[in-house]
């Protein structure tokens, strides 16, 4: 069954997704707002930075992420000298890797809907004389509202799954940075096969749930979408 | 031109079946630590025999995995000694195939020259943030490296500064790029020309640790072909250690 040590990966691993999507549910919103609404030149280059998570191997990430954050990369040079010390081998350092590697799965999809959304509707707020940031709270997020969530449970279920970057920049620290996917690893490598099945099948459980969730939740998103508009 | 190709094609069909009946070919698993002398070595197993070994590295534990499922391989050269006994206790390697093949030597490495010492007593002074060991669980090399630290009263201490790679590889670019200032792994790894080729280094006292004893073993389905079993025989050779000691392993 479960031991203490799995149950450490478990909760490791909820911590980490779940710092993960609050960041990206953030920082995500107006960098999605920024990339439906510019006209910049820039939105082909920021857009496909932000996309390339999806098609690189994560194990490139977390080795530019050890290059770059380590003590002779800029990054870490720059870590060192604000007195934050090197990211690598600590939970911070995941967590910027975790952000990076789930930034489209949150960011694509609050774009989409941003973009949805259109002019109008702000124009309409403009006219009724409510402010950008009222416009916002008060328009763009209640229609964007399945499109949050689909972001949300999208990022938090791709942190959980994640498992290149945290091999790469980890560490395999018990109960600071080894989490479920290399704690499954580690157990497949020892020839442990029925603790790692215990895991692995968990894992594949909760994803198929939170995919059904998501399936079973968004029809209706949006038909009450089709029907608003 | 198609005249030509017609003209010559069944001299042609005579050279190629005539060179896979002659000249026979091993599938070769091979523990990733042992990628580079096993290079070398295939090439002047196929010079000398003329069969070819088709080679495919990987960690053991994963290798075990493929082999016990089923994958095409015919000889195995584990990291360790446990593997291919399980392997031979579980009918899919020949009973009384196995051998030591090389034995490993354990280092104390940083990519920085002056870190470590040669009696490596900056593991005593303490004086470094991160200690990269290969995971004990899965490396006999990580292993040896926990037993050694516990031989010198360290671990305790220690444990708090160490960081594990899931490979030796892993544990190598740990510290290559810096991120930690030193740590354990196999001499093989920073050994060229008879001697550590950058960095500084402790070559771990053998009295410290259990021997790193890698096996080789055939494996069941090889049974019967010759370039297999002959392979196994080339790696017992004086020309075959005498690349494995090269490499910083022993033989």
């Amino acid at each position: 069954m479960l031991d203490e040590v799995a149950l450490q990966s478990i909760a490791l691993t909820l911590r980490l997704a779940g710092a993960t999507t609050f960041v990206l549910l953030l920082a995500g919103t107006p960098l999605a707002w920024w990339l439906a609404r510019t006209r910049s030149w820039l939105k082909g280059p920021v857009g496909a930075l932000v996309a390339l998570p999806l098609v690189l191997p994560p194990v490139v990430l977390g080795f530019y992420l050890l290059v770059l954050t380590g003590p002779r990369g800029p990054v870490g040079q720059l870590t060192q000298a604000l007195g934050w010390g090197l990211l690598p081998f600590s939970f911070a350092g995941l967590l910027v890797g975790s952000v990076l590697y789930s930034l489209p799965f949150v960011v694509q999809p609050l774009q989409n809907a941003f973009e949805a959304i259109g002019d109008r509707p702000l124009e309409a707020a403009a006219t009724l004389r409510a402010s950008p940031l009222d416009t916002f709270l008060t328009v763009v997020l209640p229609l964007a509202r399945p499109s949050y969530l689909t972001a949300a449970v999208m990022g938090f279920a791709h942190t959980v799954g994640e498992f290149g970057i945290v091999l790469m920049m980890g560490g395999n620290i018990p109960g600071k940075t080894r989490v479920m996917s290399v704690q499954i690893y580690d157990h497949v490598e020892a020839l442990e096969y029925t603790q790692a099945h215990w895991l692995a099948g968990g894992l594949l459980v909760f994803s198929f749930l939170v995919l059904l969730a998501l399936y079973v939740l968004q029809p209706t998103g949006r038909r009450r979408r089709g029907q608003g508009a | 031109m198609r005249q030509v190709v017609l003209r010559f094609l069944p001299a042609l069909l005579v050279i190629l079946i005539s060179d896979s009946v002659l000249a026979g070919e091993v599938q070769v698993a091979v523990a990733a630590n042992f990628t580079a002398p096993m290079k070398l070595i295939a090439a002047d197993f196929q010079n000398e025999t003329g069969h070819r070994a088709v080679l495919t590295f990987g960690a053991t534990g994963k290798l075990y995995a493929q082999i016990s499922n089923g994958a095409p391989f015919d000889v195995f050269l584990a990291a360790d000694v446990e593997t291919p006994a399980k392997l031979e206790k579980e009918g899919a390697a020949v009973d009384g195939s196995r051998f030591t093949y090389a034995t490993g030597k354990l280092v104390l490495w940083s990519a920085k020259s002056g870190m470590v010492d040669e009696q490596g007593e900056v593991l005593g002074t303490g004086n470094f943030r991160h200690l990269a060991i290969a995971s004990p669980k899965l490396a006999p090399y990580g292993a040896a490296a926990i037993e050694t630290l516990t031989r010198l009263g360290l671990l305790a201490r220690l444990e708090p500064k160490l960081v594990q790679g899931e490979s030796l590889g892993q544990a190598y670019s740990f510290i290559a790029t810096g991120n930690a200032e030193l740590g354990f792994i196999a001499l093989s790894q920073v050994y060229q020309a008879g001697k550590v080729k950058s960095g500084s280094a402790w070559r771990v006292p053998e009295a410290f640790h259990a021997p790193i004893r890698q096996d080789a073993v055939l494996l069941t389905r090889a049974s019967a072909n010759p370039a297999a079993v002959q392979l196994l025989t080339f790696l017992k050779t004086d020309k075959a250690r005498a690349v494995i000691r090269s490499f910083g392993y022993e033989s």
